[in-house]
């Protein structure tokens, strides 16, 4: 995680098109100022992230889905759910599903899971726009390629 | 028409909080049952599921926004339930 760039994600594990799921790892890191303040003396990855992290990997299967012609923003949260703590250090896989897709709008089911135990889920709503600008067009593709984004599943 | 419109009136009374008795056939659900664009997504979403469909939102959206249609030929429910019996026919005959 890149957690003062926002980038949550570190490595798309899987991604397939035809059942429409993903899988991706995150590295929570031991160390950050976030952890600072929530909270001294006892750090916790605050929930918020840990929503943003799925709503990150929604999107990721998402751009898969759409072939990166459109940009999924996160709209909406339900069912939102921390079941278990996150430490600093510890390894997140997060799975996310296609629950619908709607006309210029997503909905997604995502998981958190450390050592196969489940700590967070949620139902997610995006709606899915046009690329702003190239410049975020390009910003996504290089990002794409951190992560790992399979080129090859758009060609299927 | 009566079943779609007693089926769509349910799932947004549902969805938005709304009580059923206030929603009638020339209810516009921007104007007078107060949907915004957001709460229109889960009803979008639950009419998908309900009927089978695909909405297309994006494509009234863009006729409105071109001046091309009103937000009343989409957006009031007997209009609405309409357009959903004709997106249902049209997937049964596969048109």
């Amino acid at each position: 995680m890149q957690l003062e760039y926002f980038q949550l994600v570190d490595r798309i594990l899987d991604l397939n098109l035809e059942e429409k799921a993903i899988r991706v790892e995150a590295q929570v890191p031991q160390t950050n100022t976030i952890f600072e303040g929530h909270f001294p003396g006892h750090p916790l990855m605050p929930g918020v992230l840990l929503i943003e992290s799925m709503a990150q990997t929604s999107g990721w299967l998402l751009l898969g889905v759409l072939k990166f012609e459109r940009m999924p923003i996160l709209a909406a949260v339900k069912e939102a759910k921390v079941r278990g703590s996150v430490f600093p250090g510890e390894l997140l896989t997060i799975e996310a599903s296609l629950a619908h897709e709607g006309s210029g709008y997503a909905m997604t089911e995502a998981k958190i899971r450390v050592d196969g135990k489940l700590r967070a889920n949620a139902a997610l709503t995006f709606t899915l726009i046009p690329f702003p600008n190239a410049d975020i067009r390009g910003h996504m593709d290089a990002v794409a390629k951190r992560v790992g984004f399979p080129q090859q599943a758009l060609l299927s | 028409m009566s079943s779609t419109f007693d089926q769509v009136a349910s799932i947004i009374a549902e969805t938005c909080d709304i009580p059923r008795d206030t929603i009638t056939p020339d209810s516009h659900a921007i104007d007078d049952l107060g949907i915004d664009s957001l709460d229109f997504l889960d009803i979008a979403f639950a009419i998908d599921k309900a009927f089978g469909i695909k909405l297309p939102l994006e494509k009234w959206t863009q006729e409105v926004n071109d001046g091309k249609a009103t937000t009343e030929q989409y957006f009031v429910l007997k209009n609405l339930c309409a357009r959903i019996d004709e997106l249902v026919a049209a997937k049964s005959t596969g048109t």
